[in-house]
């Protein structure tokens, strides 16, 4: 619940930058270059005398954005691969996994920025990229539980009932795989803040000045020992927001674990 | 009471052992090989064998539950095996089956008032409110409160779940229940309870039921007629009293022999033990006849030819058996 709250009002303080935020996040101070958190700057300013509290707040944006929809996206596409797979079995299974393999052994980075650099940057088509770049573990762990669940005799007992296969995998199937395609979701919700990150880096990601926290942190590490503030409040945020939704995933399996209910 | 509801032919259900790298085949465990019965409108047919026979595989291969490798199923004038699986989605209305582990058959996510109302939905049986009606109908019928709708099956003992269990079974009113081993998974106390209760739907319902247990006791208190099964095959089948009272296999003589006897006196004047031994391998069967490797009674015909079915009943009462010396044994 708790968890619930801190990511809420994170989301809600990042949305809502433009009225928050002291400064305007692309506006540059030579006067107050590099300084350390102060008053006047919460978080203290980078290398070019932005202040790194609106930059955090505006990065916020992209960064949540970049990774709710992704962690989305993978988690839908993992899923539905997954459970297909696993329902099926035989061929049909052979060939997802298969897919699922092959998509596994590309190394991402190299794909990410082949497709980046076809595409314009904006924080939509980044998220859909790194999204469906990251099912494959999603859907190798559903179909592993797909498989053990399809022969309990719950499920037959559906298929005794007349129930469709659809109706098998979305109503007695899935409710009992939440938990791993929870995790898997929470964890792909990091590793897409992360992997855009990586393409701002390579100045494939989101360009600058528009700041995202991935970028932040990318440009601050060359200075990590001088000015360590610039790598340590991105961090944090990606940190708290990561965790937050870990204990947000752990809340929504309890929550739809009706045995876990206290009553 | 006489026109078969179902008809059984030949069925066989046959799975593939697989090894190794390249899951080559190696065998093949026939657990159900060549079985033919009719359950008759109306009556109770228990079917009966130790673990392993193939009892609840013949259920499940009945419901189509399984894709039988052979033989064919005749519903109500239409063969099962055939069906597309719309069509046999559809028909499944008019079949259905209790499950034996009251734990593992419910969705543990699910509340009691969905898991009954399932088939309902799956059938597109009256509106909404009628299927609620109907819900609160089927518990008070299975002898639990409509109050347990929101509840979830964790929250209930064995006993109540397989009424859950029951009451989702009778949800669309069908006429046909395959009940594998209902009570076996239920303390011994709840069994009775659970056995009173099929015998009391079945009276006010006009159920038929393929009652598959390994508890002979219950069997001959449930059933119209009995069929025993060993690897695969019916080895007898009959009334009720013939199969208990004058059985002519001897493994049904010697199942018969392994039902407890409460009286101390009588039990221990009993020849021992009733079955000895355990069966053969599935994926290896005997030549000739499946029992003889355990049979006291077993020649060299037994060893070479596999016995026929054949009927040693009345024409009122046809009493089937498959044994080479079953008229001298008897």
């Amino acid at each position: 619940m708790a968890s619930l709250v801190v990511f809420v009002l994170i989301a809600a303080a990042c949305l809502a930058a433009p009225v928050i935020a002291p400064y305007r996040f692309d506006a540059i101070d030579l006067r107050a270059m590099s300084q350390a958190p102060s008053l006047h700057h919460l978080m203290g300013t980078d290398g070019l005398g932005r202040d790194l509290f609106t930059r955090v707040l505006y990065g916020g944006r992209l960064s949540i954005l970049i990774g709710l929809l992704s962690a989305a996206l993978a988690t839908g596409a993992g899923t539905l691969v997954g459970a297909v797979a696993g329902y099926y079995g035989g061929f049909v299974d052979s060939v997802l996994m298969r897919l699922t393999d092959v998509a596994y052994a590309i190394p991402s980075l190299p794909l990410l920025i082949v497709l980046a650099s076809f595409t314009q940057a904006d924080a939509t088509s980044i998220a859909v990229i790194i999204g469906l770049l990251s099912w494959m573990g999603t859907a190798r762990v559903v179909r592993a539980e797909v498989l053990s669940l399809r022969t309990t005799a719950f499920v037959e007992a559906a298929r005794a009932l007349g129930a469709s296969t659809r109706r098998i995998i979305g109503r007695h199937i899935l409710p009992n795989a939440v938990g791993p395609i929870v995790v898997g979701a929470t964890l792909a919700v990091g590793n897409a803040i992360i992997a855009e990150s990586s393409l701002s880096f390579l100045g494939l990601g989101v360009q600058a000045p528009v700041p995202t926290w991935g970028n932040l942190l990318q440009d601050a590490t060359s200075t990590m020992a001088t000015y360590p503030w610039l790598t340590i409040f991105p961090g944090l945020a990606i940190l708290v927001v990561v965790l937050a939704v870990n204990f947000l995933g752990d809340g929504l399996q309890d929550a739809l674990d009706p045995t876990a209910r206290s009553s | 009471m006489s026109t078969p509801l179902v008809r059984v032919s030949d069925l066989r259900q046959h799975f593939p052992v697989r090894r190794g790298l390249l899951r080559r085949q190696v065998g093949t465990v026939r657990a159900v090989d060549g079985v033919s019965f009719d359950v008759l409108d109306g009556e109770t047919l228990g079917l009966v064998g130790e673990s392993g026979s193939g009892k609840s595989t013949t259920g499940r291969a009945i419901l189509r539950l399984l894709e039988p490798t052979g033989g064919s199923v005749t519903f109500r004038g239409r063969d099962l095996t055939e069906l597309e699986p719309d069509v046999l989605r559809a028909l499944r209305r008019d079949m259905q089956m209790i499950f034996q582990d009251p734990y593992a058959s419910l969705n543990p996510r699910v509340s009691v008032g969905r898991i009954v109302r399932e088939p309902l939905d799956i059938h597109s049986l009256g509106s909404p409110e009628e299927r609620t009606t109907r819900v609160a109908e089927l518990l008070d019928m299975v002898g639990l409160s409509p109050d347990v709708v929101t509840h979830y099956p964790h929250e209930f003992s064995g006993g109540q779940r397989q009424r859950i269990g029951i009451a989702r079974a009778l949800a669309t009113s069908p006429r046909f229940i395959v009940a594998d081993e209902p009570i076996s998974a239920l303390d011994v106390s709840i069994q009775a309870q659970i056995v009173n209760l099929l015998a009391d739907l079945k009276e006010a319902l006009g159920l038929t039921y393929l009652f598959i247990a390994h508890d002979l006791a219950m069997v001959r208190h449930l059933s119209d007629r009995v069929a025993v099964m060993y690897l695969g095959r019916l080895v007898e089948l009959g009334t009720r009293d013939d199969v208990f009272g004058a059985p002519l296999h001897p493994y049904t003589r010697a199942l018969r022999a392994s039902i407890p006897v409460a009286d101390p006196s009588r039990a221990a004047a009993r020849p021992r033990p009733a079955v000895e031994g355990e069966p053969p391998d599935p994926a290896a069967l005997p030549h000739g006849c499946r029992y003889h490797t355990r049979c006291p009674f077993a020649t060299d015909v037994c060893r070479s030819a596999e016995p026929e079915w054949r009927d040693l009943g009345t024409s009122e009462a046809p009493h089937m058996v498959a044994c080479h010396r079953a008229e001298e044994i008897a």
